[in-house]
């Protein structure tokens, strides 16, 4: 393939945001974790849910700030590198993008101080209703973030002007397109799972660690509780996106599923080598006729064979992408139902294999939103408005050069900052529970605990 | 309703609020490179951490708000900036991250490299935005509907001069803020960094006013001013601004005097917001109607009118109330800054 300022740019895009959802899909969670321990707080006067709180609060600033600064990224990404398709869909994705910032960005991102620094400055209620109003923001935000990504996967609602520009003309159509709903529910979801699976992770490490104390029981017994409880939802809503997805972009499915032919009895495949040259699989393994189950719809299902090749998303990615979601899905499930029944048994605080597991299956939300998200745009190729404009007729009219310094500069920025942050993230979730109010003392000075992340010199007058 | 117009307003307002805020806690950021001790450096970063989050948004509602209303000026203006906008991105990156990293830091090497970004972020953030400015102002080239210069027409004498003076400029704000949110030496200290910052921010503005006129014809004919002739019916009825723009410099001058002790503390910040407010608008007159200057009008670039006014009808709801609780939370933050502020305290 040659090198083109197109195929940098889509890869400096991929890149980008790929980084940018590992924050929202940690923080939308979060952010809503962190509400409920101050409600729980409120409502029961338990001290535990305030050490939580007090606990998660540090590790949110940190990913909110990284969210943010690689959000404000991705907004100055459809200029500088998809100038032609801003030009052609401004008057349609502007507004969606305009709203986000009007009604979730300035809540976000203005009482995220009250909830960092205000404890000692608003009463209880009021500091609650300022980690609220941020978690709102960050739910509100997905809505029109996802609102405009489903539009370019099932536009309608739209029209055309002479200078071949699209408009809406009808913005309900457009705000509630076809995908947007189940799009909606299954990123929603996908973050509240992202977030219980760390949460659980980071107990499980301090179970092992035998430093488990009593907000670590309870963490581990929410974030338990929320996987066994979401992930049965998730796979209804994944089954949903897969049903819109077939009666919009079929060749999506197709891709997904591995079907090069139309026929009856699709198989569903569990593993194989797409060979896109000569559409086949390689060393496929499957289960004849199940796809038919689970798809249903009118027979024959279409196959790959059903569209031109130049009409045809990359198959090798798109499946196997796929196939990751539902693997790291699929383990989740698997990590919330032991984890509960350890719980029923009265074994989850006792360090054990489940813990061992459940410290990578930290990752295994994230693995699955970066899957899903590749699955759902790369499924969408050669298109950027599906069916209506090509990707490689929206790239900017920047030259190669300028593309491969960005995408460079991006890549080393992001390496430093990311890992540092990660870093400073893990240490604090496997500190464990030391947290006091900021006006208490926090913790015992010469403590090997105070030594961990204790600023190189004191903070003056304390 | 001419909502080109509307939208023209309501962006370059956000710009101008983004420039403000924004500005200052650049500022602070810059000058955080010159504090004396670790001690200082907090105070001044404790300053502006409740808020800065807030106050980039207006950049994103900047961005956002471009691409919305008038997406043709985006598509032009983004790619005609791609480096400078690149630097910018990158340096908004260390420098928001450094608030928190250089608590976090154990060893002295990261947090010596964490202070350092938040430092170099602050100043490289501050002066790619002038060479944007200073590029967009010279004129853009375009063909059709597409940027048509090369990679590097931003990058010119008149740019650089522009870069430089709005990084004085930021000083200048960081260091009323500072003014009015420390007390003690870091106050005795804010009041020089800020008569330091005037002299350069007086000269660089005049110099770009002068070198503003010698741009394009138009703007010439707008002033009534060359180099070399005044046309008097013309400018006196714009005179006002760099009138204004002198009175302000004079009286934040004796504002910041180190004998000035006992002033409102508050008063030399909202007179360099008014300096700034001058230049602005001085600008803002230059180049109207050109949101891609010299090419392209606000209503060539604009959106289709049922998304500049259903974006409207928003925006007229949410701006006043994002004003309300902005205001709120400065509100709930004022008073001068204590080591009990900020990271530094919080974790
Ligand atoms: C948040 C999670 C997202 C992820 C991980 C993601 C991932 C990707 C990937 C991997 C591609 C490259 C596909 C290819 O070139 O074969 C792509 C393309 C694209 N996506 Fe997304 N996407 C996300 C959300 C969005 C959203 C919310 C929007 C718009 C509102 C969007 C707009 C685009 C556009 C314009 C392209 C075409 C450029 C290209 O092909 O690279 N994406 N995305
Ligand atoms: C286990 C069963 C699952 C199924 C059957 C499933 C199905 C799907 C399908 C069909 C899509 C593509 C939708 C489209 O292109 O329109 C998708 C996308 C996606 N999936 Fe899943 N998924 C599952 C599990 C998960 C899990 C566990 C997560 C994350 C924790 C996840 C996160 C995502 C994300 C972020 C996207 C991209 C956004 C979207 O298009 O909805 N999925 N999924």
């Amino acid at each position: 393939m040659e090198i083109d300022a197109l195929i940098l740019s889509r890869l400096q895009f991929a890149f980008v945001i790929a980084f940018h959802i590992l924050f929202p899909a940690f923080t939308i969670g979060l952010a809503s974790f962190l509400a409920v321990c101050e409600g729980l707080w409120l409502a029961t006067k338990r001290e535990v849910f305030k050490r939580l709180y007090l606990h998660w609060v540090k590790i949110f600033a940190l990913a909110f700030a990284m969210g943010v600064v690689s959000g404000v990224v991705m907004s100055y990404q459809f200029g500088t590198n998809w100038s032609v398709f801003s030009d052609m869909t401004g008057s349609v994705l502007g507004p969606l993008l305009g709203y986000e910032v009007l009604t979730a960005f300035f809540l976000e991102a203005t009482f995220l101080g009250v909830m960092l620094f205000g404890w000692s400055r608003v009463g209880n209620k009021l500091h609650f209703v300022a980690t609220s109003a941020v978690a709102v923001g960050t739910t509100i935000s997905a809505f029109w973030i996802l609102s405009a990504n489903s539009w370019m996967q099932t536009p309608q609602g739209h029209a055309v002007d002479a200078d071949g520009r699209f408009y809406a003309v009808d913005w309900a159509a457009v705000i509630f397109n076809p995908s947007f709903p189940s799009r909606f529910v299954h990123m929603l979801l996908a973050a509240y799972i992202t977030t219980a699976a760390v949460v659980l992770a980071a107990g499980a490490w301090q179970v092992l660690a035998r430093r488990g104390a009593e907000p670590t029981r309870w963490q581990m017994r929410m974030a338990a509780g929320t996987l066994a409880l979401l992930m049965p939802l998730q796979i209804w809503a994944g089954h949903w996106s897969g049903e819109v997805a077939h009666e919009y972009q079929p060749a999506k499915v197709a891709a997904m599923e591995g079907w090069w032919e139309t026929k009856v009895g699709q198989p569903t495949i569990l593993f194989a080598i797409p060979d896109q040259e000569n559409e086949r699989n390689i060393a496929e393994i499957g289960i004849p006729g199940l796809g038919d189950v689970i798809v249903g719809g009118e027979k024959p299902l279409q196959g790959l064979d059903a569209f031109p090749a130049e009409e045809r998303p990359p198959v090798f990615l798109t499946f196997w992408s796929f196939r990751i979601m539902v693997g790291a899905g699929l383990g989740l499930l698997g990590l919330g139902l032991w984890g509960v029944a350890l719980w029923a048994l009265g074994r989850l605080d006792r360090p054990g294999l489940f813990h061992r597991l459940a410290v990578p299956g930290g990752a295994l939300g994230f693995i699955a939103v970066i899957s899903g998200w590749v699955t759902a745009e790369v499924g969408r190729q050669p298109y950027t408005v599906y069916g209506l404009l090509r990707t490689s007729d929206s790239v900017a009219p920047v030259s190669v050069g300028q593309v491969a310094t960005s995408l460079l500069v991006f890549m080393i920025v992001y390496a430093i900052v990311f890992t540092a942050g990660t870093v400073y993230m893990a240490r604090i979730a496997i500190r464990g529970f030391d947290d006091a109010p900021p006006d208490e003392t926090r913790r015992a000075p010469g403590t090997p605990l105070a030594a961990v992340d204790a600023p190189a010199e004191a903070p003056a007058a304390k | 309703m001419d909502f080109p117009l509307i939208w023209a307003v309501l962006i370059a307002v956000a710009v101008m609020m983004y420039v403000l805020l924004d500005g200052f806690d650049l500022g602070v950021g810059i000058l955080s490179g010159f504090a004396d001790d670790d001690a200082e450096r907090n105070r001044l970063t404790a300053s502006i951490e409740p808020v800065w989050d807030g106050n980039e948004t207006w950049l994103v509602l900047g961005g956002g708000g471009l691409f919305a209303a008038f997406p043709l000026a985006y598509a032009i203006l983004m790619p005609a900036f791609y480096l400078p906008v690149l630097v910018m991105l990158a340096a908004l990156i260390f420098r928001g991250v450094a608030f928190e990293f250089r608590h976090k830091a154990v060893r002295t090497v990261t947090k010596k490299f964490w202070n350092g970004a938040f430092f170099g972020g602050s100043l490289a953030a501050a002066l790619s935005q002038g060479l944007i400015l200073g590029a967009f102002v010279q004129g853009i080239e375009v063909e059709g509907r597409a940027y048509a210069g090369g990679a590097f027409d931003w990058l010119t004498p008149f740019s650089v001069l522009v870069a430089v003076s709005v990084t004085v400029g930021y000083v200048l704000l960081g260091a009323c803020w500072l003014i009015l949110k420390t007390d003690g030496a870091t106050q005795v200290g804010a009041r020089k960094w800020a008569r330091r910052a005037l002299v350069g921010v007086a000269v660089s503005m005049g110099m770009v006013s002068l070198a503003t006129l010698s741009i394009d014809p138009r703007v010439t004919a707008r002033w009534g001013v060359t180099m070399a002739t005044v046309d008097f019916s013309t400018f006196v009825i714009l005179a006002p601004i760099p009138a204004a723009a002198v009175g302000l410099v004079v009286w934040l001058w004796r504002d910041t005097a180190p004998t000035a002790i006992g002033k409102p503390d508050w008063r030399a910040f909202v007179l360099a917001a008014g300096l700034f407010l001058t230049g602005y608008v001085g600008l803002a007159f230059s180049l109207f109607p050109y949101n891609v200057p010299f090419a392209k009008t606000v209503w060539e670039t604009a959106a289709h009118d049922n998304a500049l006014g259903f974006l409207l009808i928003g925006a007229g709801v949410l701006l006043p109330a994002i004003l309300v609780y902005t205001a709120y939370v400065y509100a709930l933050f004022w008073g001068k800054v204590t080591d009990k502020d900020g990271y530094a305290a919080h974790g």
